[in-house]
Parts: structure tokens; sequence; C-alpha cells
């Protein structure tokens, strides 16, 4: 929008470079008078929060690989040593680990409100398939760095990840062969894997650029889920919005240190404080607890191309969101019946996740089973017919209007 | 007008951008080939490709793990009776089927990669509903004595590494 005043450099230094490079004009126009929606809620902040977690993870990370050693048969002690000889080794470690975890967790939260309040809807299609991206690549950045600490868990988490490619026809088990780097997952899987671990973060910090880029260009979705119009519907993003996600920081990282300092092992397997064995597998292979849900689908459907598929197309479907979701109206909090299914998909994962750390046996199995055909009709039946069916509430005429008339107000945070 | 014969008739000109891009492509398919084939098992993995085992301290009933190529192998000294039940299953009964006999180069000793078929895990020995068969704790896959996959999520028996007989107490597992 235009309007909102623009960078003036001061000093003339800040002149001499503005004019060879505009990088203050850039940040002053996207983070300090970029207009917001007014009617942002706190789960807007997770954005943010995910960035200082990347950026955290790479912190701790490229400061790990300075003590860490990517060898089959130094491995696992090198980790010990950074737990017990590195200065500061062992906070370093949980923070990382833990990182990860509250990475995902901050990751998903951000995904449910995107569903929730339509934000992957016209005109932000491609804003949401970056972060799809973003997702898939912390996926694998996770897995690999799963794989580093050289466990049993590690090891057989990595075998049994791999071999899901040997389901493919015909060339599978080349694809295998090519994966591992030899017959087994061995000391040049462990190499390559460490390698990819360096690089993938650097990708996902691309792709977040990227990300951020197609957010400005339409601003941010909201919890009316409807475009500012004029400048009554919008505040500046400084103090406003950096108040705001700071103050959300600041709890997020409260919760994340309660992880790191009291209870640092809580999200990882003791079976993974023992040294990888080629030739014993752990009686309870469990993945960590964010691939929990997907890990679930692989495993209710009895059949090893089939579940491997079925697996894949859980992860890949939620890039189709845009074009399975045919309903014009964003938010969920005008659209009675889809928030209904929506509490019952997020209710879903979350108990595929539980099925998925339980033994693939009996009851687990069969509600597995439904809980999968569940998740799949969400995408494929349930979001395509919704738009078709359901009568939407009347939506506020601007934002403004949401924030300032009370009972649309009690509407908008009657979602959370 | 010349822009309008372009596009009827391919000329000269459209011939050598063609051709150049498809150069190029072959070039750079080329170049990346090095990129890819890196990761393939290399020289020291392929070298260590066969090893030598001493059964004569296996007793019957008993099933010896000994690791190649860094996966373990099985090796069954089986009784005649868990023989004779393994060749007694009709094929019909089999999910991947195959005799007990083309299975093995001498009935009593059977020769494994203790893999299993499903996702990679290692199965526990003398487990499992059937004498002498093998249970994967994972997923639950089922094998006969003959290592045949019997029910459970795995689509393959326990595959066969290529090995041979250099007397009657050693074997060379691999080439």
């Amino acid at each position: 929008m235009s309007g909102e005043p623009a960078y003036v450099p001061k000093s003339r230094l800040a002149k001499w470079f503005e004019s060879r490079l505009p990088v203050g004009g850039l940040i002053h126009s996207s983070f300090v008078v970029f207009p917001n929606p007014r009617n942002l809620n706190y789960w807007w902040t997770f954005g943010g929060i995910l960035s200082f977690m990347l950026v955290a993870q790479i912190v701790t990370g490229v400061v790990l690989a300075m003590h860490y050693t990517p060898h089959s048969s130094l491995a696992f002690a090198s980790i010990e040593h950074i737990m017990r000889d590195v200065n500061y080794g062992w906070l370093l470690r949980y923070a990382h680990a833990n990182g990860a975890s509250t990475f995902f967790l901050a990751l998903y939260i951000h995904m449910f409100r995107g569903m929730y309040y339509g934000s992957y809807k016209a005109p932000r299609e491609v804003l949401w398939l970056l972060g799809v991206i973003i997702f898939f690549l912390a996926i694998a950045t996770a897995f690999t760095g799963y794989v580093l600490p050289w466990g049993q868990m590690s090891f057989w988490g990595a075998t049994v990840i791999t071999s899901l490619f040997s389901a493919i026809p015909l060339v599978g088990d080349s694809i295998t062969t090519w994966l591992w780097g030899g017959y087994a997952v061995d000391n040049a899987t462990l190499n390559r894997f460490f390698s990819l671990h360096y690089l993938l973060p650097f990708m996902i910090a691309g792709v977040v650029v990227l990300h951020i880029w197609a957010l400005h260009v339409h601003g941010s979705n909201n919890p009316a889920g409807i475009e500012k119009k004029s400048a009554k519907d919008t505040l500046p993003f400084h103090p406003y919005f950096t108040v705001k996600d700071g103050f959300a920081l600041v709890c997020f990282l409260a919760f994340f240190a309660w992880f790191v300092f009291y209870v640092p092992n809580y999200l990882s397997n003791a079976d993974n404080y023992i040294e990888a064995n080629p030739l014993l597998t752990p009686v309870h292979i469990v993945p960590e607890w964010y691939y929990l849900p997907f890990y679930a689908i692989l495993r209710s459907i009895p059949s090893k191309l089939g579940g491997t598929a079925a697996m894949f197309a859980s992860v890949f479907i939620i890039a189709f969101l845009p074009w399975l979701d045919t309903s014009k109206v964003k938010s969920a909090a005008y659209r009675p019946l889809y928030r209904v299914f929506f509490w019952l998909f997020v209710a879903c994962a979350v108990l595929l996740g539980y099925m998925g750390s339980q033994p693939p046996e009996g009851v687990y199995v069969i509600a597995a089973r439904f809980l999968t055909v569940y998740y799949f009709l969400y995408f494929l039946a349930i979001l395509p017919l919704l738009g078709r069916f359901e009568r939407p509430k009347p939506l506020p005429p601007s934002i403004c209007d949401a924030v300032l008339s009370k009972p649309d107000q009690a509407a908008a945070a009657d979602a959370n | 007008m010349a822009a309008s014969t372009i596009a009827e008739e391919p000329n000269r000109r459209d011939f050598l951008y063609v051709a150049t891009g498809a150069m190029g492509a072959v070039g750079a398919g080329f170049a990346a080939w090095p990129l890819i084939d890196q990761m393939n098992p290399d020289a020291t993995t392929l070298a260590a490709s066969s090893a030598e085992v001493d059964i004569a301290n296996i007793a019957e009933g008993q099933i010896a793990t000994v690791k190649w190529r860094g996966k373990p192998i099985f090796i069954s000294h089986r009784s005649q009776k868990e023989i004779a039940t393994a060749r007694a299953v009709p094929l019909s009964e089999l999910r991947d089927p195959a005799t007990d006999e083309s299975r093995v180069q001498k009935p009593e000793w059977l020769i494994l990669i203790g893999i299993c078929t499903h996702l990679g895990c290692v199965p526990l020995k003398n487990d499992g509903p059937y004498e002498g068969g093998y249970f994967c704790p994972c997923h639950g896959s089922v094998y006969d004595a003959s290592g045949r996959i019997r029910y459970g999520p795995a689509p393959y028996n326990l595959a066969l590494p290529p090995y041979k007989f250099a007397s009657d107490t050693k074997v060379t597992i691999g080439q």
C-alpha cells in the first residue's frame, strides 16, 4: 500500500550507502511502516517465532559441528564428548535437539492457523506452496540430523526410512543402495547425511526469504479473512507487531527453556543412548514425535508399496489445499460447518500421532485405519464439497468494522 | 511478413538453436553424472564383498549370524523335522511362492540375508509361530523355517546371498 512514510537516510554515510544499496529502505518498508491488518491475533506470531528458531538452530548447529565427528566409529563417542567435555556442550546439544522439536511444534501451529483462517486461498497460493516446501525441507533436515548421534534409533530410523524407497517398483533397490553408498546404512551414509544436514537449513533460510517476499505482496491474512481496504484497517509493523511478536517469542522461549533445562530428554528415545548396532534391531522403533502421524498412516496400510505411497501422499496433499478447498470465504469464523470438520481434523492428526507411538497391533491398527480414512477424506471429499453446500455467515464490510462491532469480534474471538 | 514465414517453416537458424540447446543438455547430463555416481558404493565397499565362515561349530537347531557387506547373514543348521515341515507346505499357501529346495544348496544349511523385506529391520531368529522360523519385531512380519514370508506386511521371502561351500565345514559368502 502507498501512503506510509518513506525511508529518509539522515547521516551522510547513510545517504551515500542508500544510493548504492537501498537496503535501509527495504527494511523500513518491510518491517517498520509495513501496514499489517490491525486484528491479527497471537496465532499470527508463530512466523516470527519460527524465524528466530531457525536462526537459533543454525547457530547452535554450526557450533556443534566444530566438535562432532561424522564417522561411524567415532560419531557416538563425539556426542558424549560434547555432552561431558566441551564447554557448555550439554547446553548447546540440548538446545539444538529440543530446538528441532519446538521448531516443529511452532511449524504445526503455524500451518493449522493457516488452515483455520484459510490463509492459503487466493491471492496467497504461492505463499502457501513456499511454506509447504519449507515443511518438506524441515522434515529432511530433522531426519538427517537425527541420524548423526549414531545411536540405535538413529541407525534403525535411517534404515527404515531409506528402505521406504525400496518399495518403488524396478529401481527401488538401486535407489536405496545409492542413498546408502553401500549395501546397508554405514559410514558412507552417515557422512552424506552430515553434509546434507549442514546444507538443508541454509536452503530453508533461502525459501524463508521467498516466503516473506510472497507474504509482503498482499500482506498477512487476518482472523476476519477479508483483505485490507483502507488505512483504517491497518497498523504499522513497528511498534505494534514488533512488540506483539516479541512478547509471544519471549513466552515461547520460556517454554523452550523449560524443555532444555528441566526435561531435556523427555522427547528423545532412551535407545538412542545405545551405540548403533547393525546386527540388532530395537524391539520397538519409533520416530521423533513430529513424524508420528505420518508413520501411523504408513503402518495402517497392510502393503509395503501402498503404505509408503499413502505416507508420501499424506504429506504432499497439503500442497494442494488452495485448490481442494472450494469455499470463497477464508476464515473459519464465518464458516460454521468447516469449523467443526477442521477441529475434527486437528483431533484426527493428534490421534494419528498417538497411534504412531503405539505398537502396530490390535486396536491401534484398526483405529489408525479409521483416522487415515478421515485424514484423506478431509482433503479429497469434505473440503471440495463443503464449499458448495455450506452457507457461510455474512462477512463484515471491512477489517475495521470486524474489530469495532462487538458481535462480530465475538464471533472471530470465538474461533480460538 | 518475416515473422509468419519463421512460424510456418523452420529454417537453418531454428535448427541451430535446437541443436545447440540439445548439445548443452547432453553436456549438462555428462557433467552431472559424476556428482550423482559418487554416491554409489565405493571401491572399498565393493572389495569387501566376500566372507569365509566356519560352520563346523553351528549345532543342529542353531542359527548363527555373521556380517557380510555390513548386513547380517543368518546361517541356519536345520533339523530334519524343520526341513520336512518346510517342504510339506503347498506353494498355494505362500505369498512369494518358492519351494524349500530352491532356497538351499544342502537341505540342512539355510543361508539367508537377515534383513526383513518390509523396511529393513533384523528379524529375531528361532522366533514366531514357525519352528526354526523368524519374526520381525518392527512391524510383525513372520517367516517360516525356509525364510519364506507367511504373514505380516513384508512382500517377499528373506533374500538369499550368493554363497558356495568351500568344503563340508567352510562356506564362502559373496562372489
